[in-house]
């Protein structure tokens, strides 16, 4: 028998756009550019802040132009994305046995939701109040 | 085969998505968009409020445990999707993801101490 | 019993006459009840004798007739045809080099799969005069879904990583490499992570999910992978901690 396999190309660039789960896939893993970026934009505004009170307000009028809330919106949804996707694979990373039988993933997952909503509330609470 | 350093910054990443996940969307709320939305009091953010609620030493301390992992994260995830785009040049994407969230965690520590 | 006639496009490759391969299509009426299996066996009986593939239990067991129909890796014995439209695109699985028809080379899986022994490994040799081995149904119940893999190769079939990087370990022997190290008669884990643990192992895994997804045992690939990252995280930052211990 003769053997010649035959090796099909693969897209170095294109791959991921070859099937929807790889563009969820790249959707979650492009969530760190903006989530970084924002990151980033954090430690400006610590530093403008300890610069005082007229550099502080020069970076508070950035943040909330309207090129600024429109990253913030965007930076925002990707945050939210990250979060769903980081929560619901969780229990494949962390399984839970208890008393000898697997903990079902929807109730991690179920617990994390509650400890992020909790988190949530109070971040709003302590900046806002 | 060789043991992979990859678990030194894999811990980083996967404590920084972690705490991504639980705080990022509200920070960003509270801070950008409840801003505009009108849930959040500008007042929230002025200057006096901004400067007495970060002094604390905690909140210093929170600021920095929230802010340097979550930034090593989303170094490392674009280090990994860089390649994922076909950039294989990984020591130079390595030197600027890493170097960026090295120098990032260096004007942490300088904000939060000057402050 | 309702007929439907199916256009299959089936990609050929013959390696003593073509330099690529070729969709060729041929014209099927199936039954109501029929697999796409059934729909190339069809094929085979009646109309092309020279079509080659693998396949053997017809029963999502055995884990050889893996092929990539409209996209999607499946068992084409697990995959009904009356699921399908009208054209049925049949494809060898992605991400393994064409040896004739539908049928890979494999190889280089087989190699992966032995290089992180996929087997039992006791610290001291247990004479047979020791006795069985025994296990409670709790401690199986920790590994029973790893050790559910056939080998079918779906998972590597619809894993980029894989794709890109030909030296990635990949799912399924990973996947296999957990199912030992968390069996309770194993003593092997840290003669696997010289393998398992390198950047070729677990570290050229970046979570895309699609093997678990794929799977037709629901093995869970994936997520062996990401608790042998945690697993490998520990023992790495331990041994800086505590050099003493042994791994």
């Amino acid at each position: 028998m003769i053997r010649g396999p035959y090796v099909r190309p693969v897209g170095r660039y294109s791959w991921w756009l070859s099937q929807p789960r790889y563009i969820r896939y790249m959707l979650r893993e492009v969530s760190a550019a903006f989530i970084g970026a924002y990151i980033l934009m954090l430690i400006v505004g610590l530093l403008r802040l300890s610069q005082g009170p007229a550099a502080y307000e020069s970076y508070l009028t950035a943040v909330l132009s309207s090129a600024g809330v429109a990253f913030g919106l965007i930076t925002f949804v990707f945050a939210v994305y990250h979060s769903l996707t980081w929560f619901r694979v969780t229990p494949k990373a962390m399984p839970l046995r208890m008393r000898g039988k697997a903990v079902p993933p929807a109730i991690i997952v179920g617990a994390h939701w509650l400890g992020w909503a909790v988190a949530s509330l109070l971040i709003l609470l302590w900046v806002a109040v | 085969m060789a043991t992979s350093n990859k678990p030194l910054v894999w811990a980083v990443f996967a404590a920084g998505g972690t705490l991504a996940a639980f705080v990022l969307p509200a920070i960003i709320f509270s801070l950008t968009l409840g801003v505009v939305l009108g849930w959040i009091p500008p007042e929230a953010l002025a200057y006096e409020r901004a400067i007495a609620g970060m002094q604390s030493p905690l909140a210093k301390l929170a600021a920095f445990a929230v802010i340097v992992p979550i930034l090593w994260h989303a170094a490392h995830r674009l280090r990994i999707t860089a390649h994922d785009l076909g950039v294989y040049a990984d020591g130079l994407v390595m030197l600027i993801c890493y170097g960026i969230a090295a120098l990032g965690t260096i004007a942490t520590l300088v904000a939060l101490l000057g402050l | 019993m309702r007929e439907t006639i199916h256009q299959l496009e089936v990609l050929r490759y013959d390696p003593e006459t073509d330099t690529a391969p070729h969709f060729q299509t041929y014209a099927v009426t199936c039954q109501e009840d029929w697999v796409v299996l059934d729909a190339i066996n069809y094929v085979k009986e009646n109309l092309d004798r020279t079509l080659s593939y693998r396949w053997s239990c017809h029963m999502a067991v055995c884990g050889s007739c893996g092929m990539v129909v409209n996209g999607e890796p499946v068992l084409s014995c697990h995959a009904f045809v009356r699921d399908y439209p009208e054209k049925i695109r049949v494809e060898p699985l992605a991400n393994f080099p064409i040896e004739r028809d539908l049928v890979v080379a494999i190889d280089d899986f087989v190699e992966k799969l032995t290089s992180v022994k996929p087997y039992i490994i006791s610290a001291e040799e247990r004479p047979v005069e020791s006795g069985e081995n025994l296990q409670s149904p709790e401690q199986l119940a920790v590994f029973k879904q790893y050790a559910d893999c056939i080998n079918c190769l779906l998972c590597y079939s619809a894993c980029p990583q894989y794709a890109l990087n030909d030296s990635f370990i990949g799912p399924a022997a990973l996947a296999l490499a957990h199912r030992y190290n968390l069996d309770s008669r194993d003593e092997g884990r840290s003669a696997r992570a010289d393998v398992v643990a390198s950047n070729p192992g677990i570290w050229e895994c970046s979570f895309v999910g699609a093997c678990s997804e794929v799977c037709p045992k629901d093995v869970d690939p994936a997520a062996a992978i990401q608790q042998t990252k945690i697993a490998s995280t520990v023992d790495y930052f331990m041994r800086f901690l505590m050099p003493w211990r042994k791994q």
